[in-house]
């Protein structure tokens, strides 16, 4: 799994990181999540050197998701600059991740 | 095609039930076989909770459990899986030749179609937009996020009464609207969700609008002939918007009304994934026709599960289906040779 980042130390982590950061938000019982994890680890190791990436469990994180109006997991936002840039709901290829974070990192 | 490219004898598109167990039998005959499993791999019961229906397993079993068991088993007896979507297929050269969403391409002599049913949406204003973020098809996956909310399940199947119980362990009230007064939800289900005391039956009435700015803040209602509604232990009565704390627009041509909620789940049935295979005859809504036997309109292609079926739509029902595939399609190799 990607490194975790948790409520307590998002604000550090995702919005002042200087660089890209994508955030999975998933959780235990969700089915999609456990397809969509892998696929993100694969992501992960491709695009370590050029961005962030960590996972968040937000059945022990829930105030991040409220904050981002998150109602369905698994959901990805990718983060440029503190804002939330792009936001993807539901299972994606590998493919699909690339090319949101392509065209985010420039 | 390209010398030396891997030949397939049988090729599985879906991997649900039916391509499981259509993968299951034709890698047990020895044919080899690949099968396009898709991104969402797993079919509908992978978006389910507890099956209590699928014979052999009397305590029951959860939905994503008997799909991992059913890929386990096919990949046992030496079906290749690949966790790709598939994109097209040219049906006019033999053998047929397959492309995956990713460009790679693939020769197969037989070809199985079991690419299931997905969400038929409502198609109403505001309802694209949401999907995510307050409008849902899966309350399986989403119902946590709806603890002491309210919200509304659109439907009157199975598939709803579903949705709705789910819901009901974690939200304050869930509303189950449907259009009609009669269900086609099976009695035990239906009798499930009348008896739950979070759960209020709406009838017929039928959603237009979903109103919120960036999620759902409410739903836009029309009712007809005249609003009834039931709550557990409770006899069928009439309402107003009013008395379920709606608003009533006024002016409006017919019975409309607003009404407040977090969340609208929406279980209306299923579209069959059919519009990637342009070749094979379908009716008029999209459903593959079978020729004779499992076969297609084209020699050598075959079908299986929901994207044929529209009558029974069972986990059981899909895999016999996608057994008789498997059947069909080894005989057909042999009266090839």
């Amino acid at each position: 799994m990607a490194p975790k980042i948790t409520d307590a130390d998002f604000q550090e982590k995702a919005l002042k990181a200087g660089r890209v950061v994508l955030v999975d938000f998933w959780a235990e019982w969700c089915q999609p999540c456990k397809i969509l994890g892998p696929i993100v680890e694969e992501f992960a190791q491709e695009y370590k050197d050029k961005m962030d990436i960590y996972e968040m469990n937000v059945d022990e994180n829930p105030e991040t998701p409220g904050q981002y109006n998150i109602l369905s997991i698994p959901t990805l936002i990718f983060f440029k600059d503190g804002n939330p840039e792009k936001t993807m709901v539901g299972v994606h290829s590998k493919e699909q991740l690339k090319q949101a974070a392509d065209e985010l990192i420039g | 095609m390209e010398n030396n490219a891997e030949i397939y004898d049988v090729a599985i598109i879906g991997s649900g039930p039916s391509g499981l167990t259509a993968g299951i039998y034709t890698s047990r005959a020895d044919l080899k076989t690949i099968l396009f499993a898709g991104l969402k791999w797993g079919g509908q019961l992978m978006l389910t909770t507890e099956v209590e229906n699928f014979p052999g397993f009397p305590e029951g079993i959860m939905g994503p459990e008997l799909m991992m068991n059913m890929r386990k088993q096919a990949e046992r007896y030496g079906t290749k899986i690949i966790d790709v979507n598939f994109s097209q297929g040219d049906f006019s050269q033999r053998p047929f030749k397959l492309t995956a969403e990713d460009g790679e391409t693939f020769y197969s002599k037989s070809i199985i179609i079991a690419t299931g049913a997905d969400t038929k949406w409502l198609q109403i204003p505001g309802e694209e937009e949401k999907i995510g973020r307050g409008v849902s098809s899966c309350a399986p996956c989403d119902a946590a996020f709806y603890r002491n909310k309210k919200v509304a399940v659109i439907g009157g199947g199975d598939s709803a009464m579903e949705e709705a119980i789910v819901l009901a362990k974690f939200a304050k009230e869930v509303f189950l609207i449907h259009r009609r007064e009669e269900f086609r939800a099976s009695e035990i289900m239906l009798k499930r969700a009348m008896d739950n005391p979070k759960i209020h039956f709406i009838f017929n009435t039928s959603p237009i609008e979903v109103l919120g700015d960036g999620k759902v803040e409410a739903i836009r209602l029309v009712t007809d002939p005249k609003l009834m509604i039931k709550k557990a232990g409770e006899e069928k009565k009439e309402a107003t918007p009013e008395s379920l704390g709606g608003k009533m627009i006024m002016g409006a041509e017919k019975f409309t009304w607003d009404f407040a909620v977090d969340g609208m789940f929406v279980a209306i049935g299923h579209i069959p994934n059919s519009s990637v295979f342009p070749d094979i005859t379908k009716n008029k809504k999209g459903f593959i026709d079978r020729v004779h036997g499992t076969s297609t309109n084209i020699d050598g292609v075959f079908v299986a599960g929901d994207v044929y079926d529209h009558r029974y739509m069972q986990g059981v029902t899909a895999a016999a289906y996608g057994c008789e595939a498997a059947l069909d399609a080894e005989r057909w190799l042999g009266d090839q040779e």
